[in-house]
């Protein structure tokens, strides 16, 4: 059985390790605005969520002591964030692959251009089968 | 299967208290307030049985307003199309979230899984508790939402219509929601109990498949559920905000709504069939006396059928819009999640093969499942299809083959497993000809209703349709004969039951010959469950003479 | 059958203990089956709300699809410093709650109820930050769905800065409310900490509240470049 010492320097341990992960969470945090304001591109959603991603991890694993606990509960929580994905993904496989529901190809009439229906909005795509707008 | 029980024996001598779960405490209160798993599973027998009947009035009064293509009954117009639209809706929702997602998990897997377990009880009785009371405020709302006149969207609340419509669809979602919550919290218990309640000695394949038939269950009500419950929330703030997000007039996307609706959908329908083939796996060894085929088999399938069904929910959209990559993306593991379930019908099958089968209610019952969920499996693989799905998808054919597995496969477990552990539960004997009767009317009942509608459908007929051809009057009538002989089945069925409370013989400990560890204790049994800790000592299954395992 | 002795409590034979026998509920064998049981519930329970939150982050990803434009412009209205104070408290509240459960774990009980408080002094400051955003929103008029009646748009009459903002509201308001509850649990568990009710061999509660707490964190964490930074 542990001594009353040991406990305490266990504890300093701790909490030193929260103080390292809290730091860590910090600078991550600093970096993720700051690199906001330049400009990457496409990059900068890539950039954001992979650092979000990264604080969310330290946060698992440190403060929430994934790393130290019994593996079934990294399980439960890894497996919930693959079934998001998942959802995420099946998705964007759909929304990113529609072709718009009115064919724009075959020999329009000459004299009137095809016009939206009543009530849509001017900036969504004319859907009255609702496929999104495609991105410009 | 020994245990450390040193009166009584496995033929059910009552030990010398009679005091038993049903009788230790009495009043209302003590029932409104209980933590035992068994009381509480008694609790949502009787209500969703009651729910089966409600949703089951509203299925005859569907099928009545389609007897005839006039709508007539004895010459006098009864119904308009705006009712009927309330009835089909009513039906559906009632029957999917009141009946059957709640049905197996919250009666039967509740008063069993800890007693198969050898545990004392769930691993968080009070959340049990709160989780029938979810269900009942649900069921309040639901109900209060059909008096003020109900919902005409059809159970899947599809937008734009479910966004304008002026019948009471707010209140019906809030009514879902929190059925919702009912649903996690239980398959949050049940998932914790199977991971740190099990007995002694008993590991993970030392259990009996119906546990691993409501872990794989509770997964799935764990994962999906959750996403459900914000596409409700997005649809009652849709209807009362309108931001935009469903509906297309706003600048919404209808078909980002099925997407939403059904990544908890499709998995539901594994909420409810799981349950029922774990009810099958230990009907159908204890029935035939004999091992049951592939248990390690029957134990994957549960799990991948869990998992699988999540990649597969877009082949409720083939027609709806989806891109045709998606389309076939879906397509390809849906005829995967079929997988699975074949294997299952397979193993059971093989149990069956040179056993000693007996025919009692529950293995009739059994039966009528391998004949009925084959049929509504089979006919699954049509959606699976892209080609065929284009012609059958939203006519009766499709109406029919959710029957024929939820109906024909779920339901027609949960009556047989009712009538297996009738004994365990009450400690009361059923009789068993009129269980009989009823198993075998229920069967011929459900194909006159649904087999017809599957030659309807073949041809063309549309679900949801209240005005209908000519020529698909006579189907549209034996079906609706079928649903009379269905109602006395199942009248009969209730009748047969309820009787047996007061004028059946007192049941024995284990009146079937099971070897799992529920029959090892008494019928019923005491509020603890056992009088001392049970230990494992044989596989389930087990049914080798005692001098062969014990040599 | 509650019969733990004081060595299967009370390991280290420590007098001043509590006796927290009645912690111990009957169905569990001891007192360790049950903290491990109840951290699996809570995860589980963990997991749904990523479920739930993550839909609205995919509805809210869906949207941004469609309306590129309104929403980089939209975002333009969000107070990016309040935003970054709030990740700042968050991630320090996450960093005291989690001293709250090692202090109630080390016996520290006066600690433990210390750290529990400034946790929720964390959170009271997130959600005055947070009023403070939503009044701004409010006299701009960058309200939800039908509400939303802004003026000097660069594509008036489309629905992308409406359902922008609908989503801003439904996700800020839905992490906002789990804040506050968090806050409420939080300031009952101080209260029972300082009455000395946790200690090594019972501070479930304090645990299971932390995890829930960090979680709360972690929305905000995926939230913040999402709503914020990201154009």
């Amino acid at each position: 059985m542990s001594t009353h010492n040991e406990h305490a320097t266990d504890a300093k341990a701790e909490a030193r390790s929260y103080t390292l992960t809290l730091t860590m969470l910090l600078i991550l945090t600093v970096i993720t605005v700051g690199a906001s304001y330049i400009d990457f591109g496409q990059g900068n959603i890539v950039i954001a969520l992979t650092i979000a991603t990264v604080k969310a991890t330290l946060v698992a694993l440190f403060f929430m002591h994934l790393a130290h606990d019994k593996p079934v509960n990294g399980l439960i929580a890894v497996g919930g964030f693959i079934f998001l994905g998942l959802f995420i993904m099946f998705d964007l496989i759909d929304i990113n692959t529609r072709r718009d529901a009115v064919p724009q190809i075959l020999h329009p009439p000459a004299t009137q251009a095809v016009a939206p229906p009543a009530g849509a909005a001017p900036a969504a795509a004319p859907a009255p089968a609702a496929a999104p707008a495609k991105k410009e | 299967m020994e245990h450390t029980l040193t009166h009584g024996t496995a033929s059910g001598e009552q030990p010398h208290s009679e005091k038993n779960y049903l009788n230790e405490t009495t009043g209302i209160w003590s029932w409104m307030t209980t933590v035992d798993h068994k009381r509480i599973g008694i609790m949502y027998l009787v209500a969703v049985c009651v729910a089966f009947a409600l949703g089951g009035t509203f299925a005859l009064l569907v099928r009545l307003a389609l007897l005839n293509p006039q709508h007539t009954l004895f010459g006098k117009h009864w119904v308009d199309q705006e009712m009927y639209n309330r009835f089909f809706t009513l039906h559906g929702v009632v029957m999917v979230f009141l009946f059957i997602i709640p049905s197996i998990p919250g009666s039967l897997a509740n008063f069993v899984l800890p007693l198969m377990l050898g545990a004392k009880d769930v691993a968080f009785p009070r959340l049990n508790l709160m989780s029938f009371y979810l269900w009942v405020i649900g069921a309040v709302l639901g109900i209060s939402g059909i008096l003020m006149g109900g919902v005409d969207t059809g159970w899947t609340f599809y937008t734009p219509y479910s966004a304008t419509t002026s019948t009471h669809v707010t209140i019906v979602l809030m009514a879902a929601f929190i059925l919702g919550f009912s649903s996690i919290f239980t398959g949050l218990n049940f998932i914790a109990t199977v991971h740190k309640l099990r007995a002694p000695g008993m590991g993970w394949f030392d259990m009996p498949l119906f546990i691993w038939g409501i872990y794989a269950t509770a997964i799935i009500q764990i994962l999906a559920t959750p996403v459900l419950a914000i596409t409700l929330v997005l649809l009652m703030i849709e209807r009362n905000f309108q931001i935009g997000i469903f509906d297309s007039r706003i600048g919404g996307d209808p078909v980002l709504m099925q997407h939403f609706f059904w990544f908890y959908s499709h998995p539901a329908v594994y909420i409810m069939i799981l349950p029922g083939m774990a009810i099958m796996s230990e009907i159908v060894p204890t029935f035939c006396r004999k091992t049951i085929f592939g248990y390690r088999a029957i134990a994957y399938s549960s799990i991948s059928l869990a998992l699988l069904s999540f990649l597969v929910w877009g082949h409720h959209m083939f027609v709806a819009g989806e891109s045709d990559l998606a389309n076939v993306v879906f397509s390809g593991l849906t005829f995967l999640v079929a997988l699975p379930s074949g294997v299952k019908v397979f193993n059971w099958l093989s149990t069956m093969y040179k056993g000693n089968i007996t025919f009692e209610t529950p293995m009739l019952y059994a039966l009528n499942f391998l004949i009925l969920f084959s049929i509504g499996g089979l006919t699954g693989i049509f959606f699976a299809t892209l080609a065929t799905d284009v012609h059958l998808t939203d006519t009766y054919w499709v109406v029919a083959h959710f029957h024929y597995t939820m109906m024909g496969g779920t339901a027609i477990a949960f009556f047989g497993g009712i009538h297996y552990w009738w004994p365990k539960m009450t400690g009361k004997m059923y009789n068993e000809t009129w269980g009989r009767i009823g198993a075998i009317l229920v069967l011929i009942g459900f194909n006159v209703t649904f087999m017809s509608q599957f030659v309807m459908g073949g041809r063309g007929m549309p679900r949801r349709y209240f005005n209908y051809l000519d020529q698909f009057a006579p189907m549209h009538m034996y079906s609706t004969i079928g649903s009379w002989i269905l109602a006395v089945a199942f009248l009969v069925t209730a009748l047969n039951l309820l009787a047996s409370l007061k004028f059946g013989p007192k049941a024995s400990a284990n009146p079937w010959g099971g070897t799992t560890m529920e029959w090892q204790t008494d019928s019923p049994p005491i509020t603890h469950n056992f009088h001392d800790q049970p230990v494992l000592e044989r596989e389930p299954y087990d049914y080798r003479p005692r001098e062969v395992t014990h040599a | 059958m509650s019969t733990t002795t004081a060595d299967l409590q009370n390991p280290q034979g420590d007098e001043h203990l509590d006796d927290v026998s009645h912690h111990h509920q009957h169905h569990f064998a001891t007192m360790e089956q049950q903290f491990d049981t109840s951290k699996i519930g809570m995860w589980l329970f963990l997991v749904t709300e990523v479920l739930t939150f993550g839909g609205l982050f995919v509805g809210f990803g869906l949207m941004q699809n469609r309306y590129p434009r309104e929403f980089v412009e939209a975002h333009e209205h969000l107070q990016r410093l309040a935003g970054a104070t709030n990740t700042v408290v968050l991630l320090v509240s996450s960093f005291t709650m989690v001293m709250g459960v090692l202090a109630a774990r080390t016996n520290q009980a006066a600690k433990c109820a210390r750290y529990l408080w400034i946790t929720v002094g964390c959170a009271a400051i997130f959600m005055c930050i947070k009023a403070y955003e939503y009044t701004h929103k409010y006299e701009e008029g960058l309200l939800p769905g039908y509400f939303y009646h802004h003026h000097g748009d660069l594509i008036p009459g489309s629905h992308g800065y409406s359902t922008f903002f609908s989503f801003y509201f439904m996700m800020t308001g839905l992490h906002g409310l789990h804040v506050m509850i968090g806050a409420v649990l939080l300031a009952w568990l101080a209260v029972r900490a300082k009455r000395g009710e946790f200690n090594s061999v019972y501070y479930t509660p304090v645990d299971l509240v932390g995890l829930f707490w960090h979680l709360v964190d972690m929305i905000w964490i995926y939230l913040f470049p999402l709503y914020y930074l990201i154009k």
